[in-house]
């Protein structure tokens, strides 16, 4: 039963990782957008302020970002447990 | 050469375009109708998917409505753009290796029950048909702006172009359709705000143009809009929520998960070649929204700022807005306006009889200012401003070429008509795939299965066609229903079928039926039983308006959605357990290795 252990292994490392990515994403949909805008909206970047800029534009590129961070992050444990594609 | 010429010619290139690709990319099989042969490249996926699923709404309606609400606008931002993280790690390489055509195939088999399938298909058609009543209508009312035809003759031109591409190509046509509308929808959606950046700010890029200094004062834009919209008694553009925190969370968080579960996205993730691919097109695809979506909020404040210094000539010169000769006169104003007031979305009426146009928030909670606008004689605000023209007018009211303008209309038809040839193929294929060949024909050949289809569609897009020209009255609410309808049923559902290996059929019926049903009942209460006004039930819940906590209707799918997880894993501890074989499959669906391409239920 080797092989199940080393399967169980790479779901767990791959929920790991889908809840990291997951806590970054709340943070910058959430958080930082809407729970608290109001402080994060004193400091200011450029003529806009931060909790602002973040709510109609900044969390979307961290949305991008983690979509790619996360399908990097798996592909090398894809490999790393021999688990990829033929 | 004139606007409408212009406008035909720029229209009638791009419909000749999708037509030929329609021809070139025939479907000849299921596979190639349904996934589109299953060898779509991940970066045409993206481009393909971001304009199946922006929609009319994104492309028109989006920048107005958050020009006039500022922040409170995020809930859409966010909302629309966030649910792909969530459909990249939770739902698009899983169902990718699953390797099935459609979403209820996957209950289907996940659930082991037709039962299962049925439900799946009847939220799936709840949600699609809603969506997809407010794409015809917006392609009625876009065609009749444009080209000057009657709104019905709109729809059916509407309904001809999509019946070439849709039924021929079936999901081949339509992908590579999209591609070309996408490149359309984006070229009219920057163009035009590329300049406008220009114009206000120096600063060609609009997304930086939004933080940066407004041109010829020391302020910011974003500065000076605000104080321009507190001058004129509106709420502040930086910090006004929509209706409360809570609503707001709530509301971000029904879109985003009601994206992750809409049937005519989640497909598209079939037709890449692996699984690794469904990865990173989820990717693409939020790419290629993103570039839309970050250039709205800089359209949305550009044009109430330039709408603003059209009406009031003090705002930008730091007069004062009250003295008589602030507001433009009647007789000057810009010919954009007259134009627009032909349609009705911008009307004028001059409540004081001075002959000029003041506009300002006369339902403002500030009594000083109030009594400021009394003491100067206005006598309520005079201008009415329609939130789907921001959009559209912008070209005209920065004096672009008549060719920009032909862009945005061909833009915007693009974005209608690319949205509701997807959401087509889903309400097609779930009928003829799911419910004809795998539930009551199971021995349909192939040729039947593709001729049940196309029929199936013709359908479809005469239902669709007949309710863009009869329009119920809700039409305009009902995008967003559609996505908390969609959030509170087929989200949960697959979620638990993949991360949760007990999950049984019991569980995962019961979940979608409650969650819908509890959606449905709260949307109802507000605006009557499907939509039939004077049959709203209010009065069933005290009368309050949003009284569960003062959360809009809109919103409600996340509520929906909790309550589905509720009532799925307390049935699922009730009842039998998940068939050993099943538990295994789950187990399979885990890992990428193994996966084939995406094949039909035999």
């Amino acid at each position: 039963m080797v092989d199940k252990e080393r399967l169980e292994a790479y779901w767990k490392k791959n929920l790991g990782l889908i809840r990291n990515i997951l806590i970054i994403w709340f943070i910058f949909g959430y958080v930082l957008t809407i729970l608290f805008v109001e402080p994060l909206n004193n400091i200011k970047l450029g003529g806009t302020p931060l909790g602002f800029w973040f709510a109609h534009q900044g969390s979307i590129y961290v949305f991008v970002a983690l979509i790619f961070i996360y399908a990097k992050l798996i592909g090398k444990i894809d490999k790393e447990f021999d688990v990829e594609e033929d | 050469m004139s606007l409408q010429l212009t406008t035909y010619i720029i229209v009638g290139l791009t419909f000749a375009l999708y037509i030929g690709i329609a021809i070139w990319s025939r479907a000849g099989s299921t596979k190639e109708f349904y996934v589109a042969g299953g060898g779509v490249h991940p970066i045409l996926n993206g481009m393909a998917t971001g304009a199946d699923w922006m929609s009319a709404a994104s492309f028109i309606s989006m920048a107005g409505l958050i020009a006039f609400m500022g922040y409170g606008g995020a809930v859409f931002l966010l909302g629309w753009t966030g649910g792909y993280v969530l459909l990249a790690l939770l739902l698009a390489p899983y169902l990718r290796k699953f390797g099935k055509y459609t979403v209820p195939e996957f209950f289907k088999t996940r659930y082991y029950s037709d039962g299962a399938a049925i439900v799946a298909v009847i939220c799936l058609l709840i949600a699609s048909t809603t969506y997809i009543i407010g794409q015809m209508t917006g392609v009625g009312v876009a065609f009749s702006r444009f080209l000057g035809v009657s709104n019905n003759l709109g729809v059916l031109i509407g309904m001809a172009i999509v019946f070439v591409y849709a039924v021929f190509g079936g999901m081949k046509g339509i992908t590579y359709t999209q591609v070309a509308q996408y490149c359309v929808l984006i070229l009219a959606y920057t163009i035009p705000a590329i300049f406008i950046s220009l114009h206000l700010t120096g600063n060609p890029i609009p997304q930086f143009g939004l933080s940066s200094g407004f041109q010829g004062s020391d302020m910011y834009l974003l500065e000076k809009l605000d104080h321009i919209v507190k001058d004129l008694g509106f709420a502040s553009y930086i910090a006004t929520p929509r209706l409360s925190k809570l609503n707001m969370f709530v509301y971000t968080l029904s879109l985003m998960i009601g994206t992750a579960g809409l049937p005519h996205v989640i497909i598209r993730f079939f037709t890449v070649p692996k699984v690794k691919d469904a990865r990173s097109s989820a990717g693409w695809a939020l790419v290629f929204i993103a570039i839309l979506y970050t250039t709205a909020p800089s359209v949305a404040a550009m044009a109430r700022l330039n709408l603003h210094a059209t009406v009031n000539k003090a705002v930008l010169k730091g007069g004062d807005v009250f003295a008589p000769e602030a507001s433009i006169k009647f007789e000057e104003r810009p010919k954009w306006m007259q134009r627009w007031e032909v349609t009705g979305l911008l009307k004028f009426s001059d409540k004081n009889g001075d002959g000029r146009i003041q506009y300002y928030n006369d339902k403002s909670k500030n009594q000083e200012f109030l009594a400021k606008a009394e003491a100067a004689g206005w006598k309520g605000n005079e201008l009415y401003v329609n939130n789907d023209i921001m959009v559209l007018a912008n070209p005209e009211i920065a004096k672009l070429p008549n060719w920009v303008i032909g862009l945005v209309a061909a833009g915007g038809l693009a974005a209608a008509l690319s949205t509701a040839a997807g959401l087509l193929l889903a309400i097609s294929s779930a009928i003829s795939h799911d419910l004809l060949k795998n539930m009551f024909m199971k021995d349909l050949s192939e040729k039947g299965e593709l001729m049940a289809g196309r029929i199936a569609m013709v359908c479809a897009i005469v239902v669709a066609g007949y309710l863009g020209m009869n329009p119920p009255d809700f039409a305009a609410g009902t995008v967003a229903i559609a996505f908390g309808l969609a959030a509170s049923s087929i989200f949960p559902a697959l979620m638990m079928g993949i991360f949760s290996k007990t999950m049984n059929r019991q569980g995962a019926i019961a979940g979608m039926i409650a969650g819908i049903g509890i959606t449905m009942l709260y949307v109802f209460a507000h605006k009557g039983i499907f939509f039939i006004k004077g049959t709203e039930f209010l009065g069933l819940f005290g009368g309050k308006q949003n009284f569960f906590f003062g959360i809009e209707p809109n919103a409600f799918g996340t509520i929906g959605a909790i309550v589905n997880f509720i009532v799925a894993f307390a049935v699922k501890n009730m009842t039998a357990p998940v068939p050993h074989d099943i538990a295994e499959m789950v187990e399979s669906v885990r890992y990428p290795k193994g996966a084939g391409a995406a094949v039909a239920d035999h």
